[in-house]
């Protein structure tokens, strides 16, 4: 067998660790991204007329700087000045997390905004409060119409989590880079990384159509050409 | 006279520079049928909805067997509202649940019923709408006269004390506007009190007890069908009935 497939072998138990982690992250930051980013979506689009640019502050600041700087800023200017103590797992999955909202609450936004004007009304009409017409009847709808851009955005931060090795966060990448030093087979070893995260990938979109199907309203066909 | 069960006075309503309502007001007595004509653009989608606050009027008052709504917000708002059935011409069904769901929903949510009692009234309101054998379907797996028919058994279940509907056979085919009239028909005879915004001249004639006619945000005549569409005081609405009495009374 040749030295470089040795090598891979050698390294897979130890690398697929890794990719356990990687998933904690990325799954970690897209629970919290996705808690943050209904509340910021709904405030942005119903909330009072004060909330709302604050809501695009938000998207607009977590959007625009880079990733490595926010984990820097966070990790080694943050936690340092405030004399807190968090892991790198934790200030990683807490900025990713940061990050994912402000992308999730525009998917979010744009589902609710392509919802008809008659459902609110129509709850209304019954005398549902606001919190109660968006909690049981609008965000429901939204929300099936959001899985294929939250699929887009689950793998954005999968990959943005590869990042987070410049944290030391023990995921993929940070593990490939430790052996391929070692043992010199960066060539094999980084490619068995992107194979991966090409898996990863496809399991997640998987997954996420497999959802798609399934909570589909019955009678809404497909759009098929 | 017996007191009016909705009264509403000199309701506004502008949308920038263009005035939609300009101080409409009206009454309807307990189990009236009272039926809305006049030209599209006449204000009469945007006063149903002013009456139940789905629009704000920017002036006026609204008052419900003799009670003034003076808070339009929160709690009596929502009160209020469920008390006031509203029917929308494009049904607005909650697309996401089952017709029995659509009807459960806000008895579960809104009148705090437990999840057998609501099932049994939203039963007994489809079937009451001829809907029995479609509970479980969604809407969009529904014809438009049927969706029509949800919709009206989704506002009858919170118990009514009077319905608006706003043109609830405009947006059918013509072979399925029978099917949703018959029903309203219905409801008329067992005494619901309506408010409602047609084109179907020949019900309007056949049913109504006042036909109000607007016109530009006002209320240009009103009185009983014979006299809407026989002797009308007002050239304007002389002139609109006859137009529609010509296109509508033969495909009733």
């Amino acid at each position: 067998m040749p030295e470089s497939l040795l090598a891979v072998l050698d390294a897979l138990p130890y690398l697929l660790e890794g990719s356990f982690i990687t998933l904690v992250v990325v799954l970690g930051a897209m629970g919290f991204g996705f808690c943050l980013a209904v509340p910021l979506a709904v405030a942005q689009v119903y909330g009072p007329r004060w909330l709302r640019p604050l809501v695009a502050l938000y998207v607009w600041f977590f959007r625009g700087i880079p990733l490595l700087v926010f984990l820097f800023l966070f990790y080694f200017g943050l936690c340092t000045a405030l004399d807190i103590n968090l892991s790198a797992f934790t200030v990683a999955v807490v900025v990713l997390g940061l990050i994912s909202a402000a992308y999730q609450s525009q998917i979010f936004r744009g589902a609710i905004m392509s919802l008809p004007e008659g459902q609110l009304k129509a709850a209304r009409a019954l005398g549902m409060s606001d919190a109660k017409a968006i909690l049981f009847i609008i965000l429901p709808q939204a929300l099936r119409l959001s899985i294929p851009g939250w699929s887009n955005e689950y793998s954005i931060i999968l990959k943005d989590s590869a990042v987070t090795y410049a944290l030391g966060v023990a995921e993929i990448m940070a593990r490939t880079h430790f052996v391929a030093t070692r043992t010199y087979q960066h060539m094999p070893l980084y490619a068995a990384a992107g194979a991966i995260f090409l898996v990863l990938t496809w399991l997640g979109i998987r997954g996420l159509r497999y959802l798609e199907e399934k909570v589909r309203i019955p009678g809404y066909s497909h759009h098929e050409f | 006279m017996e007191e009016p069960i909705l009264k509403v006075e000199g309701i506004k309503k502008r949308y920038g520079k263009k005035e939609i309502l300009r101080g409409t007001s009206l009454s309807i007595r307990r189990g009236e049928l009272k039926i809305l004509i006049g030209p599209s653009g006449a204000g009469k989608s945007t006063l149903l909805q002013c009456i139940n606050f789905l629009v704000r009027p920017d002036a006026g008052r609204v008052w419900l067997e003799g009670k003034e709504i003076h808070h339009a917000q929160g709690r009596e708002l929502h009160h209020y509202r469920q008390q006031v059935g509203m029917i929308f011409q494009d049904f607005n069904l909650f697309d996401h649940l089952t017709a029995l769901r659509n009807v459960e929903i806000a008895l579960v949510k809104v009148r705090r019923m437990s999840r057998n009692e609501a099932h049994d009234r939203a039963m007994a309101e489809l079937e009451r709408v001829g809907l029995g054998d479609h509970v479980q379907k969604y809407p969009a797996q529904l014809s438009g006269g049927q969706k029509q028919r949800v919709s009206i058994a989704r506002a009858l279940a919170m118990d009514p004390k009077v319905m608006l509907l706003d043109e609830p056979t405009s947006a059918l085919d013509p072979e399925l506007i029978g099917e949703v009239l018959a029903v309203i028909r219905d409801l008329g005879e067992l005494g619901m009190t309506m408010l409602m915004a047609t084109h179907q001249i020949a019900f309007a004639q056949a049913l109504a007890n006042e036909i109000v006619f607007m016109e530009d945000g006002l209320i240009v005549e009103a009185g009983p069908p014979e006299k809407i569409f026989g002797c009308a005081e007002n050239e304007r609405t002389r002139e609109f009935c006859s137009k529609v009495m010509e296109l509508y009374t033969d495909n009733r």
